[in-house]
């Protein structure tokens, strides 16, 4: 992935110190080696897990099944986008999973209305609860989780509210623009593929290259430092959740595009699958670092290892929970690990 | 020489928490390129004087007149816009973030398309930092530089927002020899460039070192100002903590009875060589039953740490502590508990006191294992001991059940002081025992430390209130920089001697480290 | 709730009306829901639906009790769920052995779940929504692999755990009202419940008095997890099947509603266990009262999110700072 290369590679540049100079410390060996293994070990395995896949599985490295993996990764991916931020900021959203069974139901519903409003209505929507979530969070000051798990709740009461309680399935009509840009694929490969992709380069280039991006990080890293040293942090929170609800509701948006229907039992537990994916990535939970790649490598690492159990068949589906709450413990030990040696440094 | 005008006039500045006259017509005007020493004890209202100026606090009374206009700021945001950057203790930065992006955090450099040009960025931050003697490679995490680093990166930060008045609040508190000279350097240029500069600190050294001007708070009153170099050190310290040199006091004015007789007994505890990086160098303090070793210096000097380190608080690089014969594991509160070490902290509110919970509860807190049987609390073993102590310190609480955080200060520090003689300690370590409480439960925490000596406890006295420090201990130990430079026995034990200890001119007698006996 | 009606005459200032809110205010939302159901829902006052909420809110509760002490501690739980699931597949892996054999397993597992979330928490000082949230993800996996899919267990002893009673009061009310009277006593009678609370008020001053903090966080911890095993058994025990899947999914959600709607606030410090009880059951009468009524279950969700903002919106700024 080529998409978010920034020009920030802290971890391989040596430092530059004269004798009688202040001299950084911690950048000992030790503490280089796991920020590197921070922000590529999720790329790492997911290298070493596709190449195995590809030399035990026939079926694995079929262009048929690369494509399919790289269309439904695409939805997840384009959720944990938001996450990242909202992470990165030291926040964290519970919405998204509801957000985006809600985003499916109102494009297929407002498909009747035409593309924009199938498009609209969603963005628009979920964009509110997003709005109404990081108000709550930036200037009621409540907790992050408190606040997303009522809208989760919120949000799914008035996806089934709008579905007669879950029983009417709204369908999107074959051939409208809204089923082709689920559906079609340009190049050979989905356009929710491309669509994802390019959200990913917009991303990664708001947050390491604007003002905004640079506040996201500010906030996470220290908040009464960001607003001492001038940061709009009210604000910042604000737009994160706010850019959350966004890409949820598209990410359902697309996703009922895809399967030509407003599918109602979506999108439970989605929250979690995007946690650990953006985690996975080498985002930090306390906030303050982050990196969009990383967060597209887990949601590809989740998704191949999904594939895999299912490759090998005789595993059930379920190992594929077992394996991402395992990772996610994992890299949380590892992350308390990184910090507490920084703290000692 | 004339005089050019001043950057910043405060005039009359007062300001009243609750109970406490903070500040109390304070005047303090400031040239450009002034580099101006602020100096006080605890609670001389430094800080209430920084905050009013950097619009954390609003003035109760006064002026401020900031380049020739009254300005009254609401924010310290606000403040550091108009120019005036205050350095903290604590570096307020954000330290996942790069260098150059810290630098440059909210007026980075763009490019034509709108998007931040790093390569700009990162090229002039090295050139700036450059300046300030620091060499790093900027696209490092600030945390990955020293505190020195990182605060020179914090001056730069200050001075490119256009500062004309730069705070520095006790910024060598964590630096190294070498770091500080960088900082003189760099303070040294500010001057030059017409920037004011405010230097709290209590390292005597370094205020001669680099400072101009003084300013002397103490009890939120200005009692001295003028130029430093006209000043000499013991007169400084004397201003400082408010007493005469030389001057007769009459006895009496503490409800302290004065010696103790110490039998000439092996000590209950001994500390030696207690060292913390940046903090402690090596301390080393012995008490004897029924003694009160004051431990005496500035603030900085190391006093908290040492009887944090002592209680297993904060944990120790090296050094040992061993209570009536047992060495204890460093770094294990309930291990010194249990050993028989009991601290009063400093921070009363926030390290102290359980503040939702009641008297009753917070007295029992340490000792409930001792009143329990089968994890099950014996209310009736809780109500006798809380009642004992309450009546005992005079504790007064509208009812056991009362929240502690409801009550003044003086009975919180009695609740505290109850809940660790439940535990029949051997020795008590007193951080501050008396700040912030009235002078009638001030006389009565002194007389119950006192009395607690006679009954055998060895006590270590840290007070900012030099009577307090010399009227109440047998002996005292005086620290400067985390180091023991000095210790006063018998007849040593005056105000004199300890001033000039601290202010490094002391009589050779008093500065031997010999555990000397007293009669 | 009478002396909760008495003090409304309190002086009518904002911070004592949402003080008031906060502790008592669940004891009036729930009579208040009481007296518009008598009033007009036909067949509410029968002994035989109120045995019905109470089976149905049982679960909660007992899940909510081990909640409440997390949040004392300044915690939360998010794995309660996922456990409840794996207490379903351990037992009806393990019921061949016969009831006991099968609890003690389900008792182990909950135990090493809760140890895990603790060992996070207390010795590596994780976040706790971000130890727990591992098991959380991770929990139901565990519960899936063990049991893939819903199975009948048909074990008498089972049976009767979960349908039978003692002069009419089912056994699933008891054991409830029993856990939550001794959670009750622990946090107000013994040693472990004041140095709980005191942990939770301040953690640094609990640590400078020597209070085994880290063994106290452990154990809370573990009885969270024990008690989401014991709603699971129970839950699995009433319907007489193991439903990994589905059982106990959004219980983090009910229990940490019912506990701060309960009055009991985030940041620690303070548990009230009466509140608690009584938020879950504010929940499930909203939520029966919506559904006698015709209204879809839909509505309960949305009105359920906007119970728990208010609830959070008062106790903010109580509490600590």
């Amino acid at each position: 992935m080529t998409v978010t290369k920034t020009d920030n590679t802290p971890v391989t540049t040596a430092s530059t110190t004269s004798a009688d100079e202040t001299e950084p410390v911690g950048s000992t060996r030790a503490e280089r080696l796991s920020a590197l293994v921070q922000q590529h070990g999720a790329l790492a395995v997911l290298v070493i897990v596709s190449v195995i896949a590809s030399f035990s599985f026939d079926s694995f490295a079929t262009s048929d099944n690369v494509t399919n993996m790289a269309t439904s990764s695409a939805f997840l991916a384009i959720v944990a986008l938001g996450m990242t931020f909202v992470i990165i900021t030291g926040g964290i959203d519970l919405s998204v999973g509801s957000l985006f069974a809600l985003g499916g139901v109102l494009a297929a519903w407002g498909s009747r209305h035409g593309t924009l409003v199938a498009l609209l209505l969603p963005l628009g929507v979920c964009g509110l609860i997003g709005v109404v979530n990081g108000l709550l969070v930036a200037r009621s000051r409540l907790a992050p989780f408190i606040v997303t798990l009522a809208a989760m709740l919120g949000a799914r009461g008035l996806m089934l509210s709008l579905t007669d309680e879950g029983a009417n399935t709204y369908l999107i009509a074959k051939g409208s623009f809204l089923a082709e840009l689920g559906q079609g694929t340009t190049l050979g490969v989905g356009n929710p593929v491309w669509l994802m992709l390019a959200l990913f380069v917009a991303g990664a280039v708001v947050l390491r290259r604007t003002r905004f991006g640079q506040h996201v990080y500010a906030v996470g890293g220290n908040e009464d430092a960001a607003a001492l040293m001038g940061a709009p942090v009210a604000r910042t929170k604000i737009l994160v959740y706010t850019l959350s609800g966004l890409l949820a509701g598209l990410a359902g948006a697309l996703n009922a595009a895809w399967l030509a229907s407003g599918v109602t039992i979506l999108g439970n537990g989605m929250e979690l699958e995007a946690i650990s994916a953006v985690v996975i990535g080498g985002t930090l939970l306390t906030g303050g670092l982050g990196y969009v790649s990383g967060s597209l490598v887990g949601v590809l690492l989740l998704k191949v290892i999904q594939n895999v159990i299912n490759q090998i068949g005789s595993l059930d589906s379920s190992y594929q929970q077992v394996v991402s709450g395992a990772f996610l413990a994992l890299v949380v030990i590892a992350q308390t690990y990184l910090g507490r040696r920084r703290q000692l440094v | 020489m004339a005089p050019p005008a001043e950057v910043l006039a405060i005039r009359g500045l007062s300001k009243t928490f609750p109970g406490v006259r903070a500040l109390d017509g304070v005047d303090l005007v400031l040239r450009p390129g002034e580099v101006h020493a602020l100096i006080g004890e605890n609670g001389a209202g430094k800080s209430t004087l920084i905050k009013v100026l950097t619009g954390v606090y609003r003035p109760d009374a006064g002026t401020v007149e900031f380049q020739g206009r009254q300005v009254s700021f609401a924010t310290p945001l606000e403040a550091q816009k108009a120019g005036i950057s205050t350095i903290y203790q604590e570096v307020n930065l954000i330290p996942l973030l790069s260098v150059a992006r810290n630098l440059f955090l909210g007026r980075e450099p763009r490019t034509r398309l709108g998007l931040l040009d790093f390569a700009r960025m990162n090229r002039e931050a090295e050139e700036t930092l450059r300046t300030y003697g620091v060499r790093v490679d900027v696209r490092q995490p600030l945390r990955t530089l020293g505190v020195g680093a990182q605060q020179m990166v914090a001056l730069a930060r200050a001075v490119a927002t256009d500062a004309r008045v730069v705070i520095m609040d006790e910024p060598t508190s964590s630096l190294e020899p070498r770091e500080v000279e960088t900082l003189f350097s760099v303070i040294r240029r500010l001057r030059d460039a017409g920037i004011a500069v405010v230097y709290v600190s209590h390292r005597l050294d370094e205020l001669y070192a680099v400072c101009e001007t003084v300013t002397v708070l103490r009890d939120g009153r200005r009692v001295h100002h003028g130029r430093l170099s006209e000043l000499s050190r013991l007169d400084l310290v004397s201003t400082m903590l408010g007493r005469e040199l030389g001057e007769v006091r009459a006895e009496g004015l503490t409800k302290f009875s004065g010696d103790h007789h110490a039998a000439d007994t092996e000590p209950v505890l001994e500390a030696e060589g207690l060292t913390v990086p940046h903090k402690l160098h090596g301390v080393s303090v012995s008490i004897r039953p029924g003694e009160v070793v004051g431990l005496g210096g500035l603030l900085g000097s190391g006093r908290t740490e040492t009887a944090k380190a002592i209680s297993g608080a904060l944990p120790i690089r090296s050094g040992k502590v061993v209570v009536a014969g047992t060495s204890l594991r460093g770094g294990s509160t309930p291990g010194a508990i249990r050993a028989g070490i009991s601290l009063l902290p400093e921070d009363r509110k926030s390290e102290g006191i359980v503040p939702g919970l009641s008297v009753r509860e917070n007295i029992a807190l340490a000792a409930l294992p001792r009143l329990s049987r089968f994890g099950m609390v014996s209310e009736a073993r809780v109500d006798k001991i809380v009642n004992t102590f309450i009546e005992r310190l005079r504790i007064k609480a509208s009812s056991p059940h009362q929240k502690v955080g409801e009550l003044s200060g003086g009975n919180q520090q009695k609740v505290l002081l109850a809940r660790w003689l439940a535990m029949n300690p051997k020795v008590l370590l007193l951080d501050e025992p008396t700040r912030g409480i009235d002078v009638g439960a001030k006389a009565e925490v002194q007389k119950l430390v006192d009395e607690l000596a006679e009954d055998g406890l060895g006590v270590l006295l840290i007070s900012s209130d030099l009577e307090e420090l010399i009227e109440g201990s047998d002996r005292v130990v005086v620290l400067k920089d985390g180091a023991v430079v000095g210790e006063l026995t018998g007849e040593d034990v005056t105000e004199d001697t300890l001033m000039r200890t601290i202010a490094g001119d002391a009589p050779a007698t008093a500065a031997t480290k010999e555990v000397a006996t007293d009669g | 709730m009478a002396e909760a009606t008495v003090r409304t005459a309190a002086p009518l200032d904002k911070a004592r009306i949402l003080q008031w809110l906060q502790t008592y205010g669940v004891y009036a939302g729930v009579a208040l829901l009481l007296i518009v159901n008598i009033v007009i829902t036909p067949h509410f006052l029968s002994a035989e639906n109120f045995r019905t909420q109470a089976v149905q809110v049982a679960p909660v509760i007992i899940v909510a009790l081990g909640m409440a002490l997390v949040i004392g501690t300044e915690g939360v739980d998010l794995s309660v769920g996922a456990v409840m699931a794996l207490a379903a597949s351990v037992l009806a892996l393990y019921l061949g052995y016969g009831l006991l054999p099968a609890l003690i397993a389900v008792a182990l597992f909950a135990a090493v779940a809760g140890l895990a979330n603790g060992a996070l928490v207390a010795l590596l000082g994780v976040q706790p929504i971000v130890a727990t949230l591992a098991l959380m993800v991770g929990g139901r996996g565990i519960a899936l692999v063990m049991l893939p899919q819903l199975e009948d267990l048909h074990n008498p002893s089972l049976a009767s755990l979960g349908s039978g009673d003692i002069v009419g009061v089912p056994y699933l009310i008891l054991i409830a009202a029993a856990l939550a009277v001794l959670i009750a006593f622990v946090v107000r009678r013994t040693t472990f419940g004041r140095q709980l609370l005191a942990i939770g008020d301040s953690r640094p001053a609990a640590q400078l008095a020597g209070l085994p903090v880290r063994r106290v966080l452990m154990v809370v911890y573990v009885v969270s997890g024990l008690l989401a095993a014991v709603a699971g058994v129970l839950a699995t025990a009433r319907l007489q099947a193991s439903d990994p899947t589905s059982l106990g999914n959004l219980m983090e959600l009910s229990a940490i509603t019912a506990v701060v709607v309960g009055g009991t606030p985030l940041t620690g410090g303070r548990i009230s266990i009466g509140g608690t009880v009584a938020g879950a059951v504010l929940i499930q009468l909203l939520t029966a009262t919506l559904i006698k009524h015709d209204l879809p279950p839909s509505w309960t969700q949305i009105a359920q999110a906007i119970v728990i903002v208010c609830a959070v919106y008062a106790a903010r700024g109580r509490g600590k700072r």
